[in-house]
């Protein structure tokens, strides 16, 4: 089986608080910490586990910056054989039709089975393996959880309210978004890192990929983001001050009075 | 403006919550608008829907087929394709079935798409302005839209208040025989059911609760011997299930369960939305956290800036000490 894992790079959130630069127009990003998104490495070690049991090669894809290059071999460094960077100025300010455009004309060079995306990313849109499969017209499904692999076809286990898992048989070629926790990926060292640091990893831009640049990045986009902001949500939580005994203190009086200290 | 239309998910002949959240949020982009709701079925549950919505909306679209009695996105986005006006607004919830259907949607329609959509700021001309967030919540966003070519919205659940005005006497249209071709390239098997676990919290009154900022497995125990010392019972956010540390019926949120204690202690939890969505029944609710950004200080009522690691054991000696 053929598969392609489009990975993004974003700011860790578990690195990092994410605040507002000065100017408030922006996140801060000054020493921010970029990992590869977290939805993606678990797509990245579902796909290298289905080529383990039925063979094939997996193909990581990133549309990005020169940046997003670590990112790719970072996730070919578990084990996917092939990485494509998909890189130009015209794909600046995409959204996320403008993205899913860009990587359905890197599908579209290829011959692949199988393409995977994380079920979202750090914008927490969930929009790109959707878009992307309307536009090849291949069948799709979301927050995906289980993988089979049959003759011609997938049965997946989508997560959904309640804890409860809605399965699905889904014909080949389809894309499918991949939840957290569908696998346990695997650690990456340096050693990994340093047998695929010289792999050629190709760049593609728009002239590569036939694509018209007012379709893609500012210039194509329906959905602009004009700012970043944090909403004046109210009081929030009284926080209690104090030194570690007296917020101890204060907060088993307040479980006390609240029937949560038995 | 283009006409706003509301696509509502049932189960056991009941709308789902976002349905009246939903009529909101059409009121909130456009007070004056008649609203239509969709709704897609098989049989006399479907009728039963259809005739709850039409309290609320002027007019309900009814889709009745039996390969729609289990909602398949592939499906019901033919069905709208072949069905809607070119620059239709169309709403639904940012729920498993909306991220499922969604996207693709405003592809095959060529309309804008927005997601997880948490407030509506005015239309001027095309360009719709909406709030959302970004980074788990610690930030927001103003987002435009060129909605000149329509728009698919998903709004995030419980993001607006429900429309409780069940006066809108409106009618039900019976619209299957616009339904189109039906056929699919993914097919609905089953559903299989959580497991349950050795403690159902969601019969538990006091929660010690425990996400990412736990760090590492063998620090779960701190929480353990916390719960242990209060009495309560442990419950976890996504990530400590995602890692296996703990038990799937043990984590609170859309995905896991939704509890209803009357004391929640947030440890180490950001408090995403699908985090908070478990959390029902108005709880009084400490977050402690070393992230004084996380989303989880604007819903609780008392929060602590510490680190887990630190604090807890402290609290836990102290409550064993009295």
């Amino acid at each position: 089986m053929e598969i392609l894992v489009c990975v993004k790079r974003v700011p860790d959130t578990s690195e990092n608080e994410i605040e507002l630069n000065n100017a408030g127009n922006d996140i801060d990003r000054d020493d921010l910490v970029y990992s590869v998104n977290e939805w993606d490495n678990y797509a990245v070690e579902e796909a290298i586990q289905i080529v383990d049991k039925v063979g094939g090669s997996v193909t990581v894809v990133s549309v990005g910056n020169d940046e997003s290059e670590e990112v790719v071999r970072r996730e070919m460094a578990m084990g996917a054989e092939k990485g494509l960077l998909l890189s130009d100025d015209a794909f600046e300010n995409s959204d996320g039709r403008g993205v899913a455009a860009i990587l359905k004309a890197a599908v579209e060079k290829g011959s692949y089975d199988l393409i995977m995306t994380g079920a979202q990313a750090d914008a927490g849109a969930g929009e790109i393996g959707g878009m992307l499969a309307a536009m090849l017209d291949y069948p799709y499904a979301s927050l995906v959880n289980t993988i089979e692999v049959q003759e011609g076809k997938l049965t997946v286990g989508r997560e959904i309210e309640g804890g409860n898992q809605e399965m699905n048989e889904i014909d080949l070629p389809c894309v499918l978004s991949i939840q957290t926790g569908i696998n346990e990926p695997r650690y990456v060292g340096i050693r990994g890192i340093r047998k695929v640091a010289s792999v050629e990893i190709p760049t593609l831009g728009t002239a590569d990929l036939g694509l018209d640049a007012a379709s893609v990045g500012d210039a194509g986009a329906k959905v602009k983001r004009l700012d970043y902001f944090v909403p004046d949500t109210g009081e929030g939580a009284e926080m209690l001050e104090g030194s570690t005994e007296e917020i101890i203190g204060k907060l088993i009086e307040l479980l006390k009075a609240k029937g949560g200290l038995k | 403006m283009a006409q706003i239309f509301t696509y509502i998910t049932h189960k056991d002949q009941v709308a789902d919550d976002a349905a009246l959240e939903l009529a909101a949020a059409a009121k909130q982009i456009d007070a004056d608008a008649s609203v239509t709701a969709i709704v897609t079925g098989s049989g006399p549950d479907l009728d039963a829907v259809c005739n709850t919505m039409a309290q609320s909306y002027p007019e309900v679209w009814k889709f009745d087929n039996e390969a729609l009695a289990y909602p398949n996105a592939e499906v019901i986005r033919k069905l709208l394709v072949n069905t809607l006006p070119g620059d239709a607004i169309l709403l639904m919830a940012h729920d498993t079935f909306g991220m499922d259907l969604a996207p693709g949607l405003s592809i095959k329609l060529d309309s804008a798409f927005a997601s997880d959509v948490v407030g509506f700021e005015g239309t001027d001309g095309s360009v719709m302005n909406i709030v959302r967030q970004e980074y788990g919540g610690m930030v927001s966003a103003h987002v435009s839209c060129d909605i000149s070519g329509g728009a698919v919205i998903t709004v995030r659940p419980g993001g607006f208040p429900e429309d409780e005005n069940k006066a809108a006497a409106g009618r039900v249209v019976d619209k299957s025989g616009d339904a189109g071709d039906l056929s699919a390239n993914r097919r609905f098997l089953e559903i299989v059911a959580a497991e349950v676990g050795d403690v159902d919290i969601t019969k538990s009154e006091v929660l010690v609760s425990v996400g990412r900022g736990i760090e590492d497995e063998d620090n779960i125990e701190i929480v353990q011997e916390l719960a242990e010392a209060m009495g309560a019972d442990v419950s976890c956010s996504r990530p400590i299930v995602d890692s296996k540390w703990m038990e799937k019926s043990r984590q609170v949120g859309t995905s896991g369960q939704t509890v209803k204690p009357k004391v929640y202690l947030a440890c180490g939890i950001s408090g995403s939305f699908q985090h908070l969505g478990g959390l029902k029944g108005n709880p009084f609710v400490v977050a402690i956290n070393k992230n004084t950004n996380a989303p989880i200080f604007q819903v609780a009522d008392v929060g602590i800036e510490a680190d887990i690691l630190d604090f807890l054991p402290e609290l836990t000696e102290k409550i064993g000490n009295m």
